[in-house]
């Protein structure tokens, strides 16, 4: 029976774009007890990219470069050099929401934009053309638990290749009618910018795969906090991030699958 | 990587259900692509439809995953024992060691599409029986699968355009690496639907005539509809000298253009590069190329600039683009289940439609089946966005040969 290392990580840089949430400080903050005030997720524009791309993109793309952005740096990062892992729901249901009402239409006629866009891949492509970065890159669906199953093939991937990997989780809410039929409740980005156990910094906080379990997974105590995390599934992450914000050291019980919760211990 | 072995794999596309009709189809060099008449889809141009998908019946208690691209999964997993095998992965391992990764680039969202068309006129909701998690949804293949098969591990799909179902049997073989998972269902369930055939179209990307892949005058694709799957676990003692191994992968990203490849194909090869380099190979240990090659200008071009940087003209190479048309997000383990049979079979797999190749593109370029005893064979996939991905397969006779 070979004995498995369990994959772990260190967390070089976190980023946070929220209802109220403009960056991890601010995130931290709130998630350590202080004041929420959500108000409508910033939507940064994406100056990253070229004028005609930045033209093209919608808010689902804004988000999720912002956010990894905000983790590359703060990690200290050249974004051009790193591996991406993006996780989300579902695609851009505003884009998705204009395709299938020209389809439904007389002429059905689709712009080519919004037919590029319409990949689930959009962020990460537009990611590559904003960074330049020519490594690996993927997006994993899993639902409600999207933000799981991203750690999972971030971690996993970070073991295979000893090198960075970018994890950037994020979804926005469908406009009606989708939205009757896929409520979310608001915009939110995390990103975490995950290094090699080796690679030196033995200040950074440590995350490692505990394993699965059928153990109920962790809620906040805040009400309007956890309320966020039920509603979006990029928000799963938020007891990831609160213990981490707390400096907690423990196990963090994430959302996954039914019957299959991801067991994270933290070491901030 | 550590060689994996597929230890069951099945095809179900235009050329028709099951291995037994896709060998056939690939032996005769046959294609599977008729003029497009699916729904009331009325552009001038050919599909590789599969036949009796409609009909597939779902199980009563999955009954909320019903749709077009559900009904194609099960097809493909009742075809060569796959689900029995599937099963019995499950039945040995235990259920939370075997994950599920599937690859899909529009799902179930035919179902939206047809829903968008009986909006309430007064108050523009969906019609009520409308299940955004059973059919639209990105995952709902998977969470198909996962229920139907009994596979409770980790699970999830991949969406990286016409990458997707490649990128699963890298992210499978990560699983079973980090001894997370014994097993994994790993493929790709994409179906036709209107976004895809308006969207290319809408790109002028769709050709009015059956695809011409590395022909000198391609003139675009045809979109198809695929299921093909592989069970992906540790070699296992008893396995013969014909089964099947998944040694390397790669993966990169363009980072050119949304749309279009890199001019010079340094993304597809980059990707091919690592994996050689996965699988600890050299160029010339490959025996046969299964190309992305869709029939477009741009992607052949790039592609075959790509191939002929690592491998010049050496390497036998063909798309099989033309028998099967463009499967999307199925593309990736369809042509990966090809490559099983290349290997297996020792047939090199034609590229029917091609009629005079491009001079441009030097390549060893295949244009009919024809027998040969192969090694190793590499197989590509690439998507908008500028998502690449090659997976190298062999032999276990060749590999047990080498090390």
């Amino acid at each position: 029976m070979t004995l498995y290392q369990p994959l772990s990580a260190h967390i070089a840089g976190i980023g946070v774009l929220g209802p109220g949430l403009a960056d991890w400080a601010a995130a931290r903050a709130v998630l350590a007890g202080a004041p929420w005030t959500p108000s409508a997720t910033p939507m940064p524009a994406p100056e990253s990219l070229p004028p005609a791309e930045r033209r093209r993109v919608g808010n689902v793309v804004r988000l999720a470069l912002a956010v990894g952005m905000q983790a590359a740096s703060a990690g200290g990062a050249d974004a051009a050099t790193l591996a991406t892992v993006f996780a989300s729901s579902g695609g851009d249901g505003a884009n998705c929401h204009a395709i299938c009402e020209a389809l439904a239409s007389g002429d059905r006629l689709i712009s080519p934009t919004r037919f590029h866009n319409s990949v689930n891949n959009a962020a990460s492509g537009y990611w590559g053309i904003a960074t330049g970065a020519q490594a690996a890159s993927t997006i994993v669906s899993a639902y409600d638990g999207s933000f799981a199953a991203g750690l999972v093939e971030a971690l996993s991937q970070l073991r295979a290749s000893a090198a960075p990997v970018l994890l950037i989780a994020y979804d926005l809410p469908y406009p009606e009618p989708l939205a009757a039929a896929r409520p979310q409740g608001a915009a939110f980005a995390t990103a975490l910018l995950l290094t090699p156990d080796s690679h030196g910094a033995q200040a950074l906080p440590r995350l490692a795969l505990a394993g699965f379990t059928c153990c109920a997974c962790d809620s906040l105590p805040d009400p309007a906090l956890d309320a966020l995390r039920r509603d979006v599934p990029a928000a799963r992450a938020l007891p990831l991030l609160a213990r981490m914000a707390r400096g907690e050291a423990g196990t963090s019980v994430l959302e996954y699958l039914d019957g299959l919760a991801l067991a994270v211990d933290v070491t901030p | 990587m550590s060689p994996l072995a597929l230890s069951r794999y099945t095809a179900t596309s235009c050329l028709g259900a099951g291995l037994a009709a896709t060998r056939a189809a690939l032996a005769a060099g046959r294609s599977g692509l008729i003029p497009c008449d699916f729904e009331t889809v009325a552009l001038d141009t050919w599909i590789g439809r599969v036949a009796g998908v409609e009909d597939a019946a779902l199980p009563t208690q999955l009954a909320a995953y019903d749709c077009r691209n559900n009904r194609l999964a099960l097809l493909g997993l009742q075809q060569d024992g796959f689900l029995d095998a599937a099963r019995e992965a499950v039945a040995r391992y235990g259920a939370h060691r075997v994950a599920v990764l599937l690859g899909t680039s529009t799902s179930g969202i035919l179902e939206t599409e047809l829903a968008y068309r009986q909006r309430d006129p007064a108050s523009g909701a969906l019609p009520a029986g409308f299940n955004y998690r059973g059919t639209h949804n990105i995952y709902s293949v998977a969470e198909f699968t996962r229920e139907l098969t009994g596979a409770h591990g980790p699970a999830w799909v991949s969406s990286t355009a016409c990458s997707s179902s490649a990128k699963v049997f890298a992210s499978a073989a990560r699983l079973i690496e980090a001894g997370l998972v014994d097993a994994a269902i790993v493929g790709g369930v994409d179906s036709l639907c209107l976004t895809t055939l308006y969207g290319f179209n809408s790109l002028e990307l769709v050709a009015a005539e059956p695809c011409r892949p590395y022909d000198a005058a391609r003139k675009g694709i045809s979109i198809g509809e695929a299921a093909a799957f592989a069970l992906l676990e540790r070699p296992s003692a008893a396995a013969d000298g014909n089964a099947v191994l998944l040694l390397g992968s790669g993966e990169s990203s363009d980072a050119y253009h949304m749309s279009s490849p890199h001019p010079e194909g340094r993304g597809a090869c980059q990707a091919m590069e690592q994996a050689l380099a996965s699988a600890a190979l050299a160029a010339d240990a490959i025996d046969y190329i299964n190309l992305h090659g869709t029939g477009t200008p741009s992607n052949d071009a790039a592609e075959g600039k790509a191939v002929q940087a690592l491998f010049g003209d050496r390497v036998p190479a063909s798309s099989t683009k033309g028998a099967t048309g463009h499967t999307l997000g199925a593309a990736g383990a369809l042509e990966a289940v090809f490559s099983a049979l290349a290997l297996a079979d020792g047939l090199i797999p034609g590229s029917p439609g091609t009629r005079a190749l491009d001079p441009a593109l030097a390549l060893r370029y295949e244009c009919r089946p024809r027998q040969a005893p192969l090694r190793h064979v590499l197989s590509n996939s690439f998507g908008f966005g500028g998502t690449n991905c090659s997976l190298l397969f062999g032999r276990l006779a060749a590999v047990e040969g080498t090390r």
